[in-house]
């Protein structure tokens, strides 16, 4: 397996940084705005990018929300070693008419948003959804979605992994392209 | 990304007995789930909406086939209800031909209540869908043990080293057996209490404890599990009265209030009030008998998703 390291260290945080930065010019002071994470990975990055803004804009009620899309996808079934294991979900304000912003770490089939969008119906019906994603990975797409936010845009075929990893579950901040090696 | 993916050992739900601890955990853990979703606005999730499901039930019952009726409509699964005593089962049909004509109309689990033990293991050797136990005769009730364990697990965190005592009609009943299984393979601690004729002979070969006295049962568990009569089964009479019965082995306020510590009370339903519980013990604050009704449905939900999820 080989690695390289697409981000990392202050660039990592520059790019959080401009991403919070452009989340506030769409929503201001976020008073009508909920940040929603997708488990299992995008919840990080959902509570790192709230941790920001509040820094920002000198508030700490920036709603958020977790949210597990285990039972809306469409490979339920088709997974060769049985049904995923779901995880929690926590949403504990209305969502009705509210902005919502669905953070993942890697946007790559689109799969995993068309059931994040699925589920997140469950729990009314949003004014907006938005898109964040920290890494898109272009020309990859199985499904007609494309983020409203992107931290770095990566070329890559479908044999190669791209994995975040956060200072706070792993060792620090940063994001990984991984390949096969071929014989 | 990061994805774990787990299943049941197990192509059907038979009885606890075929089911290890991991496969129990599994279904409890993913009821832990539905039960948040059963409790969203919205309480519906597509994952089994390309499968169809048979409720075959050869007996009566209300909380059990209206449990798993809802459980597969909030699947999204196309559901099917048959009911022995408005069928052709009445003029003479067998039980694989009845339901091998509902499997030809494109079906894929069956969910099975019958007067008879072992009929879903005889059935799951002849046919080829996913049988789901509901109750066969006195053998076992899966479902109830699941969501009663799962009902404990909540209340107490944790199932293990917990003390269960089951009371009222051990030897007709399937919710007595499962949950002693079940209970068991959680490493909980169960008794049997009851008249001794109530009572199966080599019970204690189960491993646990037989109790003939109400009050020493309930100063000994943390949970009570109080059974009805079941005078549909029983061809003979096993004690001279109901009121002796009550008398002896009937749970009321003052049972309750003389106990030193608080028990949880439980009961699979259908209460005979005034039997086996007075209504004010069955509803205080102690009695968790309709929390048990609700996770019913989350445990139900979970045991049809994970054997939906289960490749052949």
């Amino acid at each position: 397996m080989q690695q390289s390291i697409l981000l990392s260290g202050q660039k990592f945080q520059l790019t959080i940084q401009r991403l919070c930065q452009q989340l506030i010019e769409n929503h201001h002071d976020f008073k009508n705005s909920a940040i929603i994470g997708i488990q299992p990975r995008g919840i990080y990055l959902a509570r790192r990018i709230r941790e920001e803004l509040q820094q920002i804009l000198q508030i700490d009620d920036i709603l958020l929300g977790e949210l597990d899309n285990t039972f809306y996808r469409d490979d339920f079934r088709r997974k060769a070693n049985g049904p995923l294991v779901p995880s929690t979900t926590t949403i504990d304000f209305v969502i009705e008419n509210k902005k919502v912003i669905l953070i993942d770490d890697v946007l790559w089939t689109g799969r995993t948003i068309r059931s994040s969008l699925d589920a997140i119906q469950a729990f009314g019906r949003p004014e907006k959804v938005e898109l964040l994603v920290l890494v898109d990975r272009r020309f990859s797409r199985h499904l007609p979605i494309q983020p409203d936010y992107i931290g770095i845009q990566v070329d890559s075929i479908n044999s190669q992994r791209v994995i975040v990893n956060w200072r706070e579950t792993d060792t620090e901040d940063q994001i990984i392209l991984l390949t096969e090696e071929s014989d | 990304m990061a994805e774990t993916v787990q299943q049941l050992s197990t192509r059907h739900l038979l009885g606890i007995k075929d089911l290890t601890i991991d496969d129990i955990h599994l279904i409890l853990d993913t009821a832990s789930s539905f039960k948040d979703v059963i409790n969203r606005p919205i309480k519906k999730v597509p994952s089994l909406r390309d499968i169809t499901i048979a409720n075959v039930f050869f007996e009566n019952s209300t909380r059990t086939r209206l449990s798993f009726e809802l459980a597969e409509k909030r699947l999204s699964a196309d559901v099917i209800n048959f009911a022995a005593s408005s069928s052709s089962v009445s003029k003479g049909e067998t039980l694989i031909d009845t339901v091998n004509n509902i499997l030809a109309m494109k079906v894929d689990m069956i969910v099975m209540r019958h007067p008879y033990p072992g009929a879903g293991v005889f059935l799951s050797k002849h046919v080829n869908a996913q049988i789901i136990n509901a109750g066969d005769g006195a053998h076992e009730h899966p479902t109830q043990a699941l969501l009663d364990a799962f009902s404990i697990r909540e209340q107490y965190g944790d199932v293990a080293g917990k003390k269960i005592a089951i009371i009222g009609d051990i030897l007709h009943s399937r919710v007595a057996l499962s949950n002693i299984l079940c209970l068991h393979k959680l490493g909980a601690e169960v008794m049997v209490c009851g008249p001794t004729t109530l009572i199966p002979k080599h019970i204690s070969s189960l491993g646990v404890k037989v109790e003939h006295d109400l009050m020493k049962a309930l100063h000994w568990c943390d949970v009570a599990n109080m059974l009805r009569i079941q005078l549909e089964r029983q061809d003979i009479n096993y004690f001279p009265s109901l009121r002796e019965y009550s008398m002896l082995y009937g749970l009321n306020r003052e049972i309750l209030d003389s106990l030193e510590k608080e028990i949880t009370i439980m009961h699979p339903g259908p209460i005979n009030r005034g039997v086996e519980i007075t209504s004010d013990v069955a509803d205080s604050k102690h009695a968790i008998i309709l929390d048990q009704v609700e996770n019913g449905v989350a445990v139900r939900m979970a045991v049809l998703y994970l054997l939906a999820g289960k490749h052949a």
